[in-house]
């Protein structure tokens, strides 16, 4: 027989606020983790841009490459509004990016956690109402929900509705599909051979997985966005 | 049948259940399948845009995955957090 199959959330530690029982969890410890590294990320890229050169070294060279990659990206989609919306969209790629890859480090990704993805969709779904209220007013806003008639109200209520979840049921149930998988290949097979085997299917389900649906989060929030804006 | 309890009949009634709702998985692979088809085809006469058609194929097809994974999720709430259990 093989190893134990566990790929659940484990409580670690409980604390009570206000009168309720809140325990600190495996995503806790993973999201924590991943933020310091992206942290770490943060202030060596910082420092080394203070004193940039005219022939990027190799830190400066990625991050002038990541950051206009990523501006060409947001460009292509939101046109002349970009400017406003690179930094929110370059931040969740990167923390997604980080997060649906942290399973090859030993990590249980933090995305396989709803509670991680549905605050991201939530922050999404502010903006996008946000953009509909500043750009259309509120009698555009609601003339929008009444779209061809009035009769359409509550279906068109349904589906403002279903964005935030869709995109947040995505992302988790890519990320946790591939989470349950490696965890039982793992159990399935007898610890020696765990060494080689499951590379490949690391290499698809985390690595090319998580970086398709970290890019489709980010495609689906700036076109979602867009929709709401004038030409 | 008279050995069964009534939290093992809902236990096994949610594992069929499980298994069927994954069904759900044969319309977005068949709709990913010719996504990719007309996108190699788009490629093939235009290798050009390449990029653009790419791009494009991805986000139909992450788009189309969705029916897919409410499936997947049905099936994971059965199998784990099964709410039938409660209403014993």
């Amino acid at each position: 027989m093989g190893n134990e199959v566990d790929f659940m959330v484990h409580g670690y530690i409980p604390l009570n606020i206000f009168g309720h029982e809140v325990w600190l969890t495996t995503t806790h410890v993973c999201l924590l983790i991943v933020c310091l590294f992206l942290l770490a990320i943060g202030l060596i890229v910082n420092s080394k841009m203070k004193h940039a050169t005219a022939v990027p070294g190799v830190v400066q060279n990625i991050a002038e490459l990541y950051v206009e990659m990523m501006d060409g990206v947001v460009q292509s989609c939101m046109y002349r509004h970009w400017s406003k919306f690179a930094n929110y969209i370059l931040t969740v790629f990167m923390f997604l990016i980080f997060s649906n890859i942290s399973g090859l480090f030993g990590l249980r990704p933090p995305t396989a956690d709803y509670g991680v993805t549905l605050p991201l969709a939530l922050i999404t779904f502010v903006l996008i109402q946000f953009n509909a209220f500043k750009w259309k007013g509120v009698g555009g806003y609601v003339k929008d929900l009444m779209d061809p008639i009035p009769l359409f109200l509550p279906i068109n209520i349904i589906s403002e509705i279903a964005t935030p979840i869709s995109l947040s049921l995505r992302l988790f149930g890519n990320v946790m599909a591939g989470t349950i998988m490696l965890a039982l290949f793992y159990g399935m097979l007898p610890t020696l051979v765990t060494i080689a085997i499951p590379s490949f299917l690391h290499a698809y389900l985390d690595l090319f997985s998580g970086a398709i649906q970290a890019y489709v989060f980010c495609m689906l929030s700036m076109t979602f966005i867009y929709q709401k804006m004038p030409e | 049948m008279s050995g069964i309890t009534n939290e093992g009949l809902v236990l096994a009634c949610s594992a069929i259940g499980a298994g069927l709702a994954v069904i759900a998985g044969i319309g977005p692979g068949v709709g990913q399948g010719i996504a990719a088809g007309h996108g190699a085809s788009a490629v093939g006469r235009n290798p050009g845009a390449k990029g653009d058609v790419m791009q494009t194929m991805l986000l139909g097809q992450a788009v189309a995955e969705t029916t897919g994974l409410y499936g997947l999720v049905i099936a994971l709430i059965l199998l784990f957090a099964n709410p039938l259990i409660g209403r014993l």
